[in-house]
């Protein structure tokens, strides 16, 4: 495979990839242009374009996160934007939503064109700010919804995630509010009362190790609450992470009643299951929680079905003093973006619920789609931006906390060997990962 | 025994069996004159406590005595702990200091868990959050086979916080190992969801059970927990779930009464009833210094029971896990 020693002025230019899969489909090349694909055919030629030989791997378009934690401003030690989209690209994504929980939060213009501004700077992927419903997340009364949709970052979906917006009036509002500028109201679905010091899935694993439980009532009530709330004013609802059986029923439901309502699910709910506290390795602590073996299985089918319409990796970075302590006071949250593609790789397409099409609209389309991202999640075809990821679908690969992109090394799935590695990621005709490795 | 005793999970019934019997022979050693064996001299025992409680810190301190290991008292308070030093950090203070066992009270559950993961020596489970207190269900099972002669078969009541307790916790797992049938009688607010999956029955009618129970144990209940709507008032669940005199008198003649303490006289179990001569509370203190030497014994120091007639054994070496649990 060639190109990996170029300039960035020569990778600037025409790349010719030859012999991928679009789509897990029949072998073809794809000539980039201009940040665009301007053909797609068999024995395509084009004198001066760089050729990357892609026999035997995927073409996808790049992935796009609905759910990430970028930490900068406020806490770089953990992950700023430069590293947290590093690790982002070499997970194949070539667009992710910065939640807006940093500190300070994203409540303003100012905040949200900061963060928008050094992604642009650390030129990896492109950042999307979330911004938050309400003022510092304090869940009291609305942030500047409409001065964030008007800055140039362009906000689109607002959320308070890491809080729930509990209060039913001001989640009435915000619903009805951002309709004006065709926003989304992600919801981190959680009653706060009901989760009062809890620290893991309330169930017989809680039970026997004596950690106070999150129910899963305290999740499906809120999100039952908020379709009804958005049916009833005509807005539309995304649901972040969700993480049960009867979440994935609400949603169904809700669904069938017309009202638009869009769902996530992480790839570390499709994975894991709360058995895993029982060592009280921290790593494993998150919100929502881990759930049953048997939310895991109607996770999968729902995402397989269409009711989860997308997944989003929720990346969670935490310095090590945050997660190498004792259960109760560990900070919750698990890294994401480099494996995210790996997972859904292992339990949606090798257990035959996913086809590679599939992947493309959960991990693309979609949430290009919910996000408002206009130029991603597009068909690779002749005249679309050329953001696409080239994947190697027989390999399979070995995590290693200190060998990940990210400055953080908390992830559940160290010394695990996982399926498919993203070989190049393209940002609208440029490369960012050549080889495997950030370009 | 493993290296560690972290729950009563992690005792097979061999293993069990081998404590109390093991507590039994360290209890003579209370009646003599001098009151020591040598098997852990020059080994380092700390008891490191995040939670006060001068009962269990000074009965492991006696214990670790009369072996004659060198005890250090690490007490959150006063240390470095009150600055914000980490778990880990301490651990590797700990460490680095030599201590063969540490003792662990946290109010975190699966603080031991954790420590165990960053020092060599043996982490002894002192009572970590509402996780477990693997010495106190030993000491509590020593107490009722002391009393009553056996524990195949023995009907324990354990009426009180399930939800928030240890102490039950420890002794369901421990008394389903030896064998005993153990009934959990609670409000329903006070029952863990999930507690269907127990080797135990439940119940949230304390009156039928008695007359069937040859041991009650109370367990303690926070009158604060009235503020988080778990009962309506402390009267309230006096009345329904208090050991009073009446209650006792329901009991079976031969049947006792525990607390692991501290109690609150007057909630959950009333005062003629601990001062009654079918009370074990006053003995289970006593016991609990010989189950605590029992395990400090077997952890570091030898894999039989020792021959106290003769001053003690102290050959090293644990006894293999057993069946897989």
């Amino acid at each position: 495979m060639t190109g990996g020693t170029r300039s960035r002025e020569a990778a600037a230019g025409d790349w010719l990839v030859r012999g991928a899969r679009v789509l897990g489909g029949e072998p073809a090349d794809l000539l980039l242009r201009d940040g665009l694909v301007a053909q797609v055919g068999r024995g395509l030629s084009a004198r001066g374009a760089t050729l990357l030989a892609a026999d035997g791997l995927l073409a996808l378009p790049g992935l796009v996160d609905l759910h990430t934690h970028l930490r900068e401003p406020g806490r770089e030690d953990a992950e700023t934007i430069e590293s947290g989209t590093r690790a982002a690209v070499l997970g194949g994504y070539t667009a992710v939503h910065a939640m807006a929980n940093t500190e300070p939060v994203a409540d303003t213009a100012g905040v949200v064109e900061q963060v928008w501004r050094l992604g642009r700077e650390a030129g990896h992927c492109d950042v999307r700010p979330v911004g938050a419903v309400t003022a510092g997340l304090a869940g009291g009364r609305l942030a500047e919804l409409g001065a964030m949709a008007d800055s140039a970052a362009g906000v689109r979906v607002f959320s308070d995630d890491g809080s729930c917006v509990s209060d039913a009036v001001l989640m009435r509002r915000a619903l009805e509010y951002v309709k004006a500028f065709d926003g989304v109201v992600a919801q981190h679905a959680q009653e706060p009362r009901l989760t009062d010091g809890a620290q893991m899935n309330e169930g017989v694993v809680s039970a026997r190790l004596g950690l106070p439980g999150w129910p899963a009532v305290a999740e499906e009530a809120v999100i039952a609450r908020d379709v009804l709330l958005a049916g009833h004013v005509g807005s539309r609802l995304h649901v972040c992470h969700v993480s049960t059986a009867g979440s994935v029923e609400i949603v169904r439901w809700a669904k069938s009643k017309g009202w638009r309502v869009s769902a996530e699910v992480t790839p570390h709910h499709l994975s894991l299951t709360d058995d895993l506290a029982a060592g009280y390795d921290p790593v494993y602590k998150v919100n929502p929680p881990l759930r049953t073996a048997a939310d895991v299985e109607a996770l999968r089918a729902g995402l397989a079905d269409g009711t989860i319409d997308c997944v989003a990796t929720d990346h969670a970075p935490h310095a090590v003093e945050d997660k190498e302590t004792e259960w109760a006071v560990a900070r919750p949250g698990m890294l994401g973006l480099e494996t995210a593609l790996s997972v859904v790789v292992a339990t949606m397409v090798e257990t035959g619920r996913l086809d590679w099409v599939g992947v493309a609209e959960r991990m693309s389309v979609a949430p290009a789609r919910i996000g408002g991202v206009g130029d991603q999640g597009r068909s690779l075809a002749p005249g679309a931006p050329a953001n696409l990821v080239l994947v190697d679908p027989s390999a399979r690969w070995t995590v290693d906390a200190a060998g990940l992109a990210s400055r953080s090394r908390n992830t559940p799935y160290v010394g695990r060997e996982l399926p498919a590695r993203v070989v190049a990621t393209f940002l609208r005709g440029r490369p960012t990962v050549m080889d495997g490795k950030t370009a | 025994m493993r290296r560690h005793l972290l729950s009563a999970a992690d005792l097979t019934r061999d293993d069990a069996l081998l404590v109390l019997d093991t507590a039994q022979e360290m209890a003579r050693v209370a009646d003599r004159s001098v009151k020591k064996l040598p098997t852990l001299r020059g080994r380092t025992v700390v008891n490191l406590f995040f939670e006060d409680s001068t009962r269990t810190r000074t009965s492991f301190e006696v214990a670790a005595k009369r072996l004659s290991a060198d005890v250090i008292n690490f007490s959150a308070r006063g240390s470095s702990l009150s600055k914000g030093e980490s778990l880990k950090d301490t651990a590797l203070t700990l460490e680095a200091m030599g201590a063969d066992a540490v003792v662990c009270r946290h109010p975190a559950s699966g603080a031991p868990h954790r420590l165990a993961g960053w020092i060599r020596g043996s982490v002894v489970n002192a009572g970590d959050g509402t996780h477990e207190h693997p010495t106190q269900a030993l000491l509590d099972a020593f107490t009722m086979r002391r009393r009553l002669g056996r524990l195949e078969g023995l009907a324990v009541t354990v009426v009180g916080d399930v939800l928030h307790s240890r102490v039950a916790r420890s002794n369901v797992l421990l008394l389903a190992t030896l064998g005993a049938c153990v009934t959990l009688v609670a409000p329903p607010t006070l029952l863990p969801v999930g507690v269907e999956a127990w080797p135990a029955e439940v119940s949230y009618d304390l009156d039928p059970v008695l007359p069937k129970s040859d041991v009650v144990m109370v367990l303690r209940v926070q009158r604060e927990r009235m503020h988080a709507a778990y009962f309506p008032t402390e009267r309230e669940y006096s009345r329904r779930y208090g050991l009073d005199a009446e209650r006792m008198a329901a009991l079976p003649d031969w049947a006792v009464v525990m607390h692991p303490g501290p109690m609150v006289r007057g909630m959950e179990i009333a005062s003629d009833v601990a001062d009654s001569l079918r009370s074990t509370i006053v003995e289970q203190v006593a016991n609990g210094v010989s189950a605590r030497m029992a395990v400090l014994y077997l952890l570091l120091g030898g894999s039989h029971p020792p021959d106290t007639s003769s001053g003690g054994s102290s050959s090293g070496g644990f006894v293999p896990g057993g069946a897989e649990r």
